[in-house]
């Protein structure tokens, strides 16, 4: 059995993003990277899959972009990848969604993966878009927003996460494709022998051009803070003093202190 | 312009989140047409061209034929744009229809400006305008963005099918957990997010919620991380709440957190990143360290 994990390296949502200098994207000055949240929900459950069946799948992570994603890798290796696919672009942030789709199947067309695990989305660009498509490109059977995973004999059984705490019971055949949403597992935290293991485990590089022939299909234009609503009082400096501020706006504004 | 409108059918029921659909197309200024898989007996409020496929024969969720059919529908009504909402229906079918289309998708639009569409990104804390390439465009638009209107009337119905062999089997709805409290009638809710740290650190805002006389809430990461049981969850896939004080500690303000709680009367949000989204929806944001801050309020209170 052959896998594939699709995982992609994001900055800290905890960073202040300010536009690069053509203003379509955020300026990487500064910024921490580290892999996508929704994709270590992906990872963990490729490799508890790998466990449960012995370990006899080949378990690939694949990532696209500049060298930095060669950590988010190493990661993913040191949780239980067995060898990891990058894709060179060091422009990948100007890709549409279509366009990143169209890179992964190109790669997965030459391997046949059985399965592929994705993210629902990234957690900078987030359009949930990208696992789909690839699934959609392949022909593979797909199924979105994962928060239950179980396989038996080339069956897989989700539970999809709906509004409101629903949950919808859903059945595909491999191959296949999941997007994993948050909350499907407690991704591992990479043990030092692994990180160690993982520093061993073949890294294949291929040049984004040879996989990529599709055009963009959508455009940014711009990338900018949101416009402030206004009207929110921010109070910063001394706690002390802060505490007192808000209690004396909550005693004027609300009538809930007694 | 026209807009083909992909209304959302869920347990026998239309979705009255689909009525967004129209606040979106009067704000593009298109005419609407509306394709659903759902019944007769069960009719959207709207007096316009309804494609319908029956609902007992194609399932609430079937993506593979649900795409055949709207793009059924694309080919009989030659839309602009193709509009779903942003949801579990509406990102798990948009790309598909989007990739039969040979189209460009939109996903999660909050407005439409000049140039485009805006779209959030990086966690909700930045926004870029979007321009589809191309003559159709699939579009899904963010919930609570656009202001619902029902248009009222009775449909003009189209009959709608299409064949195909479906890659995904539905076995069943599973209902949500039971709520642990009824957060809807708590008039102040205390809500811890992923900032507070660690689990240890929970006490200290159920201490503030109980100082306060309200409810302890939680974010989903807490709830997730098994910090808080998912009977406390605001948001989206927790409970909706509009108590007469919200106060969010260590909460960031995922989207679907603002979803569950933006309509509260007053709301206070404690957090160390000044650029954080809920700051977009608080009335006082206090720019500190949870942990110093929230016992030392409730301290005072206690006085």
């Amino acid at each position: 059995m052959k896998i594939l994990v699709c995982i992609k390296q994001v900055p800290d949502m905890e960073s202040r993003f300010k536009p690069d200098s053509a203003g379509v994207w955020f300026s990487e000055a500064d910024l921490a990277f580290r892999m996508n949240e929704y994709d270590e929900y992906a990872v963990e459950q490729a490799v508890r899959l790998k466990e449960q069946l012995g370990g006899e799948p080949e378990l690939t992570v694949l990532s696209i972009g500049p060298d930095r994603v060669v950590e988010a890798m190493k990661k993913a290796l040191a949780m239980g990848c067995d060898r990891g696919v990058q894709v060179q672009d060091p422009a990948v942030h100007l890709k549409d969604p279509w366009q990143i789709a169209s890179i992964i199947a190109g790669f997965a067309q030459r391997e046949k993966f059985d399965l592929i695990f994705t993210g629902l989305q990234s957690q900078d660009r987030g359009s949930a878009q990208v696992g789909v498509s690839v699934a959609e490109i392949l022909g593979y059977s797909c199924a979105t927003t994962v928060v239950g995973f179980e396989y038996a004999d080339g069956v897989v059984t989700v539970k999809r996460e709906l509004e409101g705490g629903i949950k919808g019971a859903v059945q595909l055949r491999t191959p296949a494709l999941v997007t994993c949403q948050l909350g499907l597992n407690v991704p591992r935290y990479p043990t030092l022998p692994n990180i160690m293991k993982a520093k061993k485990k073949e890294i294949l590089a291929i040049p984004v051009a040879e996989l990529l022939h599709e055009e963009a299909r959508a455009v940014t234009a711009s990338f900018y803070p949101p416009a402030k609503k206004g009207g929110g009082i921010v109070l910063e400096g001394d706690v002390a003093a802060q505490v007192d501020k808000l209690l004396g706006i909550l005693k004027e504004k609300t009538t809930v202190l007694r | 312009m026209k807009a083909l409108l992909v209304g959302e059918y869920r347990d026998g029921k239309f979705l009255e989140t689909s009525y967004e659909l129209f606040g979106f197309a009067e704000q593009l200024g298109a005419e609407t047409a509306m394709v659903l898989v759902g019944k007769e007996a069960e009719l959207p409020q709207y007096g316009g061209k309804l494609y319908l496929a029956d609902v007992g024969k194609y399932g609430e969720y079937n993506p593979d034929l649900h795409k055949k059919l709207v793009l059924a529908a694309v080919e009989r009504e030659k839309p602009d744009y193709v509009v779903f909402v942003h949801s579990s229906y509406g990102w798990d079918l948009a790309p598909r229809v989007a990739a039969g289309l040979k189209t460009a998708q939109i996903s999660e639009v909050v407005a439409v400006v000049e140039g485009g569409f805006e779209l959030p990104c990086c966690n909700s804390k930045m926004r870029r305008t979007v321009k589809p390439q191309g003559a159709v465009a699939v579009v899904t638009i963010q919930g609570g963005a656009f202001t619902g209107i029902k248009p009222g009337g009775t449909p003009q119905v189209q009959p709608l099918d299409a064949e195909g062999t479906a890659g995904v089997t539905f076995l069943g709805y599973e209902p949500a957990e039971e709520k642990g409290v009824d957060l809807a009638k708590a008039e102040v809710i205390v809500s811890a997010g992923r900032g507070i740290g660690k689990m240890d650190n929970v006490p200290v805002i159920a201490a503030l919620a109980k100082a306060l006389g309200g409810e302890l809430g939680a974010s989903r990461p807490v709830v997730d991380g098994g910090w808080v049981s998912h009977g406390h969850q605001v948001g989206t896939t927790g409970q909706t709440v509009s108590p007469k004080l919200y106060v969010a500690c260590g909460i960031s303000g995922a989207i679907q957190h603002l979803a569950g709680m933006k309509k509260s009367g007053f709301i206070v949000a404690i957090n160390k990143d000044k650029d954080a989204p809920i700051g977009e929806v608080a009335d006082v944001l206090v720019v500190a360290d949870v942990m110093q801050f929230v016992p030392a309020l409730t301290a005072k209170l206690a006085k």
